[in-house]
């Protein structure tokens, strides 16, 4: 695995817009910036409706992950390449659930819509259909994800990496700050996690570091134990997606895990030891 | 009705602003015409990044923080900005920015 097997860039994407077996699917916390104009040919996933069980807080099960690409009109053989805005945390969110689900060949658009629209490429607003496929997805491979009896199992033994900000990290705040405060959950982090804001991984346009950087900043800064196995939370599982993406696709390391429940599940736990710096 | 209407910011129901830190305010270019699809950004005391948002059609942007010291930072094809904030206590803070 090599950066150019699972990142592209904006000129390759322009370049590849038409190109047969290649699938643009955006993928945005604000479900209406699609709409507002979007890579042309693109199609889009809605993270909360399609994505997430509508009842239980959990994911699509195989079997409507194969409903949800056939209808989209994505074959088990494209190339998806997922783009989106707040600096692709949602894009990666979906890239690391198309790994989940075992679709083969997924990339990410490098600095995903802040670079393709800091750069003034363009954006269209013409709807998009694919043709419906029949879609076949694996069982989830859950060796790339982490739920709350491993997180707690992993303090003081694995890395815990806490990619939020430090003011989240600390208690100060709950959420991230384009989003309200009030929550029912308490704040602070899981002890013996270190915070690396996955910020620290991307440069000012969205695109991601590299790979020296990225190297730098995990083991050289933040002392992660590359002998152990790593564990990426934030506060619902986006954020801790691209670092995760940072830590498995770029930089090759074999056993991390995303927690998805993160910290809006952990800090809703009974009895589970906090840290709170505030 | 003498003058233009305070500016306020578009604030979702059900927020309380005894308890929440809204730091808001518009993005303009250099002309003074309000900027959408900018990213603004919100850094900590210490210049780490805290949030990002894009500005809405009519230039808005808006952030959830805490009281304390905060700073801005605008990025757009057509410019740049900067500019330190000062939050006091709970409530709304207006905090503009210009492109140059």
């Amino acid at each position: 695995m090599s950066r150019a097997d699972v990142l592209v860039s904006a000129d390759w994407a322009e370049e590849n817009l038409n190109t047969p077996g290649v699938v643009f699917v955006e993928v945005d916390e604000d479900v209406s910036a699609y709409d507002g104009g979007h890579i042309a040919g693109a199609v889009k996933l809605d993270w909360k409706t399609e994505l997430q069980d509508q009842i239980r807080r959990d994911f699509v099960s195989k079997e409507q992950f194969e409903a949800l690409l056939s209808e989209k009109g994505i074959g088990n053989d494209d190339t998806v390449v997922l783009y989106g805005g707040n600096n692709n945390w949602f894009a990666a969110y979906a890239y690391w659930y198309f790994k989940l689900y075992g679709h083969d060949s997924v990339k990410l658009l490098d600095g995903g819509r802040k670079k393709w629209e800091l750069d003034g490429r363009e954006l269209s607003k013409d709807s998009v259909s694919r043709s419906a496929t029949t879609y076949t997805a694996k069982d989830q491979d859950l060796s790339i994800r982490a739920f709350r009896d491993e997180v707690v199992a992993a303090i003081g033994t694995q890395n815990l990496i806490d990619v939020r900000s430090p003011d989240e990290f600390s208690g100060k705040l709950l959420a991230p700050a384009h989003l309200p405060q009030e929550q029912s959950q308490r704040g602070g982090h899981i002890p013996t996690a270190a915070n690396v804001p996955w910020s620290k991984a991307a440069n000012e346009d969205g695109t991601f570091k590299s790979d020296e950087d990225l190297r730098e900043l995990y083991v050289g800064e933040a002392g992660l134990d590359t002998s152990k196995d790593t564990i990426a939370y934030c506060r619902i599982g986006e954020r801790s997606s691209h670092t995760w993406f940072a830590l498995h696709e770029l930089l090759g390391e074999p056993n991390v895990k995303n927690y998805d429940g993160s910290w809006t599940e952990y800090g809703s736990l009974v009895g589970v030891p906090i840290e709170k710096d505030v | 009705m003498c003058g233009a209407p305070a500016q306020t910011p578009n604030i979702p129901a059900g927020i309380d602003l005894t308890k929440e830190t809204v730091i808001y305010g518009v993005v303009s270019s250099a002309d003074g015409a309000a900027v959408p699809g900018a990213y603004v950004r919100l850094l900590d005391g210490t210049g780490e990044f805290t949030a990002e948002v894009v500005t809405s059609a009519t230039g808005d942007f808006r952030f959830f923080a805490a009281p304390g010291s905060w700073s801005l930072s605008v990025l757009h094809k057509d410019g740049s900005g900067k500019r330190s904030v000062e939050a006091p206590e709970p409530g709304l803070v207006e905090a503009s920015l210009q492109l140059s």
